[in-house]
């Protein structure tokens, strides 16, 4: 499948993941977030502007378990914890956030 | 004319290297790339071995299979030279033909 | 999976003995390690041979167009892998020292990883 952003298309494979992350910018985020029925917040974008972060640290998208405690330790355990989290993202903060944040499936998630 | 030989494995993994070594003619090319770069790691236990090899043979490495890999051009063989991708071309063009050792 | 529904821990062990990027085991499995983690096993890694090379410092494999995984590694402190082993001798062979790492481990014998081997209820080595 492929996205149009910004009068561009943008290639994803067929649950909707970007295949080149370089390709992804906000626009793109708040319509695939829409595709998936979120509104986006300041608190949604915290936790994108995160897994981000994340990415570029380690090249890997993080697993839930990891993704929460590692939120808890920044932004403290009113943040880093799957209430929170699941709100947020109700299909999965590592899931859904990772696709509107254009970053791969989390390895080991399926 | 002399030959040019491409090395890809390892030498703790495979014997291609010493195969290689084995069969060259004085004077050849001989062109360490992919996993072959191992070889040149200088102050390991091939070091003996690489240095003898360069009084008989032009030994050479690929650049970017250092890099990929994190291995310093300084800390190589001396008398291992480090080629990029057109020094690859340059070397192929300048022999007659070319042997690589899977 | 029974056993480990039941909260049996066992002992794993990862052996790491290929060089990165020149083949796909490097790779895969630092994928199953990842996907280990889920399961709360001991997990314990081994580098030894050239599978010391994964945790070089410095690889950039962009010009042979390959991604560059081993920042990877320093990711597995988050999933609580830290048991990581790697084999003295196979860092002097290949004019190594625990400097030229990218995360903390600990160096010892070949004798002493065969022992640690031995304690192990599951090994893959790749």
């Amino acid at each position: 499948m492929a996205y149009t952003s910004n009068g561009a298309s943008i290639e994803a494979d067929e649950e909707g993941y970007l295949i080149n992350i370089n390709e992804w910018n906000e626009e793109l985020a708040g319509q695939i977030a829409k595709d998936e029925g979120i509104t986006m917040t300041p608190e949604h974008w915290e936790v994108i502007n995160f897994l981000r972060e994340y990415y570029q640290e380690y090249q890997i998208a993080p697993a839930v378990r990891v993704l929460t405690k590692a939120i808890a330790k920044k932004m403290g355990p009113d943040k880093g914890n799957n209430k929170y989290l699941y709100e947020l993202f109700p299909y999965g903060p590592g899931k859904q956030a990772c696709k509107i944040g254009g970053l791969p499936k989390p390895t080991g998630c399926v | 004319m002399s030959t040019l030989h491409t090395v890809n494995k390892s030498p703790f993994e495979r014997n291609n290297l010493e195969a290689c070594l084995g069969h060259a003619q004085p004077g050849d090319a001989i062109l360490l790339i992919e996993d072959g770069v191992i070889a040149a790691l200088a102050g390991g236990s091939l070091e003996g071995k690489m240095a003898d090899a360069a009084k008989t043979f032009k030994l050479f490495a690929l650049g970017p299979d250092l890099a990929a890999r994190g291995l310093d051009p300084a800390r190589i063989v001396a008398g291992i030279k480090v080629v990029d991708y057109g020094g690859f071309v340059d070397l192929t063009a300048e022999n007659k033909a070319i042997n690589a050792w899977l | 999976m029974d056993e480990m529904e039941s909260g049996i821990v066992k002992k794993f062990m990862f052996v790491n003995r290929k060089p990165p990027h020149g083949t796909v085991y490097a790779l895969e499995v630092l994928e199953m390690v990842l996907i280990s983690a889920a399961f709360d096993q001991d997990v314990h890694l081994a580098f030894l041979d050239d599978g010391v090379l994964q945790i070089k410092k410095g690889q950039t494999p962009a010009g042979i167009g390959v991604k560059n995984f081993s920042p990877t590694y320093r990711a597995l402190e988050g999933y609580d892998i830290e048991k990581l082993y790697v084999e003295a001798e196979s860092l002097a062979e290949r004019g190594l020292t625990e400097d030229d790492l990218l995360v903390p481990v600990e160096v010892i014998s070949r004798a002493d990883m065969g022992k640690l081997m031995a304690e192990m209820d599951v090994v893959m080595t790749a």
